[in-house]
Formats: structure tokens, sequence, C-alpha cells
């Protein structure tokens, strides 16, 4: 029998480090990545699939303590990234009858976490978005501009974020990242 | 930077994440099949383009993903009201200060 072909998947970031006093830039570890689509009405029966209770605030994220995050995009559309490593997210989701659109793009986007007392700063050097503990606090996640691209910025911590966008734009955001982790040098 | 205020997100968001898309309150025609060109090409290329008060479809391109309705001064480029999309257009007056606001049960 022919042997298939195996694709395997590279991280566009691997081996890459930044920062600046500090700042770190670390590219985040391979994670599995689900663009879901439904009706808010329908989260729950949703939620009790994925583990994980889909927020149904704007801004809002949520995560089951074990590396799966589900984070507000839309009123109908949720970010779901999995780095726990042995999860499936979207045969959990497949097994319930409540209609939905789960797309992988574990191979489109890929993320930078960018952490330390100028992370905010950092992310401030070309991001629109208020990020201030009052309107963006600890879990608050959003999608947003970066530059010239568009990303998904998720507060995982008191100075840690996650910035996530298309691989494509990996170079672009992690050279612009580098720039303004300069920029914010107290 | 200009601040938009998004019916979805609830709350002013940077110009930056929003997009354009048109005049709002344009109904499609049901029997589209038997109008004429004429009706036709009315309800497809002819737009309003008001100086003043104008009625726009606006997305939240890169933030919610979802268009909305938002009532707009051309002339100071203020925005007056924003409401989801499907919801009735909002009744708006130029008061004697020359501001342009909402009236009645809008907002
Ligand atoms: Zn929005």
């Amino acid at each position: 029998m022919a042997k298939s072909a195996q694709a395997t998947r590279n991280e566009p970031l691997a081996g890459r480090i930044s920062g600046s006093a500090g700042v770190a830039l670390t590219p985040a570890k391979p994670a599995t990545r689900i663009s879901l689509r439904a009706d808010p009405a329908k989260a729950k029966a949703l939620s009790k699939a994925l583990g994980v209770d889909l927020p149904l605030s704007p801004k809002t994220s949520a995560n089951n303590g074990k590396g799966l995050w589900a984070l507000w995009l839309g009123p109908d559309e949720w970010l779901i990234i999995d780095e726990s490593g042995g999860g499936d997210p979207l045969t959990a989701l497949a097994k319930t009858k409540v209609l939905h659109s789960a797309v992988d793009v574990s191979h489109r986007n890929t993320a930078i976490l960018v952490s330390g007392k100028g992370a905010r700063a950092t992310l401030e050097g070309g991001c629109p978005q208020n990020l201030s503990d009052r309107v963006f606090p600890v879990g608050a996640a959003t999608r947003t501009v970066l530059g010239k691209i568009e990303v998904v910025i998720l507060r995982t911590g008191d100075t840690d974020y996650r910035v996530e966008f298309w691989r494509s734009f990996s170079d672009y955001a992690f050279g612009f990242l580098s720039e303004t982790a300069k920029d914010c040098l107290a | 930077m200009l601040l938009i205020h998004c019916p979805y997100c609830q709350e002013e968001r940077p110009e930056l994440e929003f997009r354009n898309a048109g005049e709002a309150h344009v109904e499609r025609p049901r029997n589209i099949a038997e109008i004429s060109d004429d009706e036709f090409e009315k309800f497809f290329f002819i737009r309003t383009n008001p100086k003043g008060v104008a009625y726009e479809r606006w997305r939240h391109i890169h933030g919610c993903g979802r268009f909305f309705n938002a009532v707009r001064d051309t002339v100071s480029d203020k925005f007056v009201t924003t409401y989801k999309a499907g919801e009735p257009r909002v009744d708006v007056a130029r008061d004697a200060d020359g501001i342009v606001r909402t009236k009645g049960a809008a907002q």
C-alpha cells in the first residue's frame, strides 16, 4: 500500500525571541484553533460539548484552566484556542446536534506572547484599542488592529497578553512588536 | 482618532476598526424579476448624497464583524447615533444650535 503524504506543521516564528528591558516577545506554542459561529441562544449545548463556557458578553473570554480558551469575537462568533495538546474541539463540537459552523484555523493563525511590565506599552505602540485596566482587564479579549494588520488580543495576566494573527503576517507582527518594545523602554 | 459606538460591542471603538458600507435602509424590491430596468437602476445604483444628515451602513470589520446603521452629520463628521441592523430608522433633527440630535424614543 502506498504511503500517504504527511503534512508537518512548521511554526512560522519557531525559535525567534525578542523584546527589551521589561518586555519579552515569545512565539506561542502550537495550538488547535477553531473559528466557531453559532446562535448565542445555542451556546449552552456547545459549551457543554467543548468543556468551556462560551462567553456571551462583548470583549470577554473564558477558559477551563487546562489550556482551553474561548474568546468572544462577535455576537455569534468565537475563537477557540486549545493549547492542551490532547484535546480535539472539532470532534467534540461535531457530537452536538446544535446548528453551528466550526472551522479549524490552526494552520491559519499563530500567536506571540507579550509579557512584562512594558507589555501594554508595547501593544499601544500600534493598537488603537483602549487597553487600560478599566476597559481591558485580565481576561478581556477582542479583535482589533495592530499597525496594518488585524489581530486578536487576549489579556491573560496583569502584564501578559496573547496576540493572535494570521501566519502570513507573522514576520510583520514580530518585527512591529520588536520595534515598539524598544520604543517603550522606560 | 474618531470613536464610533458599536451597538453590538456596546462601546466606543477606534475608527480604524470600521468600514463604511454605503447607504442604509435601501430595500431590495420583493418582486425583483418583474421591475423595469429604470426601477432596477434606481434601486441598484442611485444613492442619496446629502450634505447634512446621512443614514449609512457601517461594519465593525476588525471588531465584532457585524453590520449596523449609523446616522452621521456629513458637515461636521459627527456620528449622531448608531443602532443595530434591522432596527427601524431613527428620527433625528437639527436643533437651533446647529447640532443634529435624535428625536423621540430613539436610543
Ligand atoms: Zn462591534
